[in-house]
């Protein structure tokens, strides 16, 4: 197998290169997505015959929600690059993560208790997976915390490869816990084997939730790309292509 | 043999560093009894639904006892160069952590297990869940003093990392309060605490396993920086 | 003792995203004290924190002694100040594996006759540094790596510390020094080697 278009992608400068050609894509197309599942989610989709028009909002919640426990497990993989191979792409990854994952993370809180409204009778409750929820979220703060606390970028990454390494293992003990503490809460819909195989949505309610999930993934995707770009060039500011990219004429 | 002798000194050092400052080394206990006992100050005289909060209160005030003598757990190491010494030392830098840990729960962990009986006592808490109580803290504990030595050895090379410290650890903890106080809550409802206990066993097993060597690492990354 | 030398090849050594120096190229061999010079800031204590193993180098080669094969005395003492000198000797012997029966003798050396039952933080700078130099007679290791060792010794314990560097290099043993002082150089094979 042919490796070297691994390395190439892994220096700083082709990896600045790729990403700049990638992330407008991406960006264009997540915001299509996420325009056809909102108008398709809030105007073509029936209302849900309990919740009526308030089961809308599981089209920003659920991909969120979903988005924040994968970004989390991405910062993992990319730490466990970071230390075995020290690779510094990897390193950039795990602190570009963060704060995009603490975002979808307080976007799934918020929308969460929006829904919560109507449905509980109050903005908070403490339902097993907002609370699970929370956790991430103390957990992402985390992170950014241990990051921004040091001087030295590289060890900063270093370190927060491995909160993120042991903090990984302890997302699902921490889920599992919380749910047998509170274990009166809704199945989940979506993400289920049997709801694979028969799905509980119907067609017009699923397909608008399937899209918004790939345009918020591909949202992240960018988002991803550009804070990673912004970080190389601090990190390697005195490096020759650096200088080079600022002197070039645009 | 050497290894024994090794993991003694380690252990031995500790001893003796606090049995030159037994004030010091008494500290978080102090800090554990009075945050319980502050507590009732703070709602009515002999309220009826004390014993209803008390496990969690007690759990809240170890978590915080334990975490507030860690931070020093590798700092004073790092700073005065021993921590260069553990590390070029044959025994592996993993078991030295756990040897250091170790005599750190002697110290500051099991004297908050072995005063728990009369705090839930005195919390109006029945003898089968201050029993509870007892074993949730002997196997939570450890764990607590684990973790937080892991955060300890990430931020050992930060300025200030009092309470940077306790922002990496706690919502980690989340697991070990929810069993540890779910433990004592299910024997004072006349439950089986059997299940929330076993789950703190396999969590302190977890953490004994797997945190020394990210601890371990966490440190050369520091002597690195 | 049998010391193979130590050998740098095209090494790479960075501090953070700082790169210190690249492709160096350098061979020790035992039986002399290599004099490592350099500016503030040139990389002297790095690269004496690869060829100790603390630190991983960015790029190239280096074969060195295992952590038993060598004495490292960084700038700082490794002494907690709570503790005398015995004691802190005591528990490096106990983790080292080394014998505690030649503490004595050691401090003797180090002419640290008085202050040894004496908690490190009322010892002097010159003190202190001689305590953390003892250990370097608590176990035979072909390859002392030393940062700084005259940092606050008197004229006297500089030469007591040449005295050793000499007996070492007889018995075939080799040494890394950084020192913005020179060593004194009588009955001392030193060889000065620049960083850039």
């Amino acid at each position: 197998m042919n490796w070297t278009w691994f390395h190439r992608l892994g220096s700083p400068p082709s990896f600045f290169r790729f990403a700049e050609r990638l992330a407008p894509w991406l960006a264009g197309l997540s915001l299509l997505l996420i325009a056809a599942a909102c108008y398709a989610g809030l105007y073509l989709a029936p209302p849900d015959y309990q919740q009526g028009d308030a089961f809308r909002i599981i089209y920003v919640h659920v991909p969120t929600a979903a988005i924040s426990l994968s970004i989390y497990a991405l910062m993992a993989v990319a730490g466990a690059i970071a230390l075995i191979w020290r690779m510094k792409l990897a390193e950039v990854a795990v602190v570009a993560a963060a704060p995009i994952g603490a975002s979808f993370t307080v976007v799934a809180l918020v929308t969460g208790m929006l829904w919560g409204k109507p449905m509980w009778g109050a903005y908070w409750v403490w339902d097993a997976r907002l609370t699970s929820e929370l956790v991430l979220l103390f957990l992402y703060i985390g992170v950014i915390a241990l990051n921004s606390a040091f001087n030295d970028p590289r060890a900063a990454a270093r370190a927060c490869a491995w909160l993120a390494l042991v903090g990984v293992v302890n997302v699902p003990i921490v889920k599992f816990s919380v749910d047998w503490w509170n274990s009166l809460h809704q199945g989940s819909t979506l993400l289920s084997m049997e709801g694979m195989k028969n799905p509980k949505m119907s067609t017009p309610m699923l397909w608008p939730l399937l899209a918004s999930l790939a345009g918020f993934y591909l949202l992240f995707g960018a988002a991803l790309l550009r804070r990673m770009q912004n970080i190389l060039l601090e990190r390697e500011r005195r490096a020759a292509w650096v200088r080079e990219l600022m002197e070039a004429p645009r | 043999m050497s290894l024994v002798r090794a993991l003694g000194a380690v252990v031995g050092r500790e001893l003796r560093l606090a049995a030159r400052a037994p004030a010091e080394a008494a500290q978080p206990l102090l800090f554990y009894a009075l945050v319980v006992a502050l507590f009732p100050l703070g709602v009515a005289p002999n309220e009826p639904s004390l014993p209803v909060y008390a496990p969690a209160l007690v759990w809240i005030a170890a978590l915080l006892a334990t975490l507030m003598t860690l931070e020093r757990v590798f700092r004073n190491d790092y700073e005065d160069g021993s921590l260069e010494q553990l590390a070029l030392a044959p025994l592996p830098l993993p078991l030295s952590v756990l040897a250091k840990l170790a005599a750190h729960w002697l110290l500051g962990g099991l004297p908050l297990v072995l005063v728990a009986p009369l705090l839930a006592a005195g919390l109006g808490l029945d003898a089968a869940a201050g029993r509870a109580l007892t074993l949730a803290l002997l196997l939570g504990t450890p764990t607590l003093v684990l973790l937080g030595g892991f955060a300890a050895a990430l931020t050992v090379g930060l300025p200030r990392a009092g309470v940077l410290l306790p922002i990496l650890v706690l919502p980690m903890l989340s697991p070990v309060l929810i069993f540890g106080a779910g433990a004592a809550r299910a024997a004072a409802q006349g439950l089986d605490p059997t299940a929330p206990l076993y789950f703190l066993a396999a969590l302190l097993a977890l953490s004994l396993t797997l945190v020394p060597f990210a601890a371990a690492a966490a440190l050369r990354n520091a002597l690195e920086s | 003792m049998n010391a193979a030398p130590l050998v740098l090849d095209s090494l790479a050594v960075a501090r953070g995203d700082r790169v210190l120096f690249e492709r160096l190229d350098l061979r020790i061999a035992p039986g002399e004290v290599l004099h490592l010079q350099g500016r503030n800031g040139a990389g002297k204590t790095s690269l004496l924190e690869v060829l100790a193993g603390l630190r991983t180098p960015e790029a190239g080669r280096f074969s060195g002694p295992e952590p038993e094969q060598l004495h490292w005395i960084g700038h700082k003492n490794a002494l907690h100040p709570a503790l005398s000198a015995v004691e802190n000797l005591e528990a490096w012997c106990g983790l080292h594996g080394a014998d505690p029966a030649g503490i004595s003798a050691a401090l003797d050396r180090l002419q640290l006759k008085a202050a040894r039952q004496r908690p490190v933080r009322t010892l002097s700078t010159g003190q202190k540094r001689r305590s953390a130099l003892a250990r370097l007679l608590l176990q035979r290791r072909p390859w002392w790596l030393l940062d700084e060792p005259l940092a606050g010794l008197d004229v006297e314990g500089a030469a007591l510390l040449a005295g050793l560097l000499a007996e070492h290099c007889a018995a075939g043993g080799g040494a890394v020094v950084t020192s913005h002082q020179a060593l004194p150089e009588e009955h001392l094979p030193v060889r000065h080697w620049s960083l850039r």
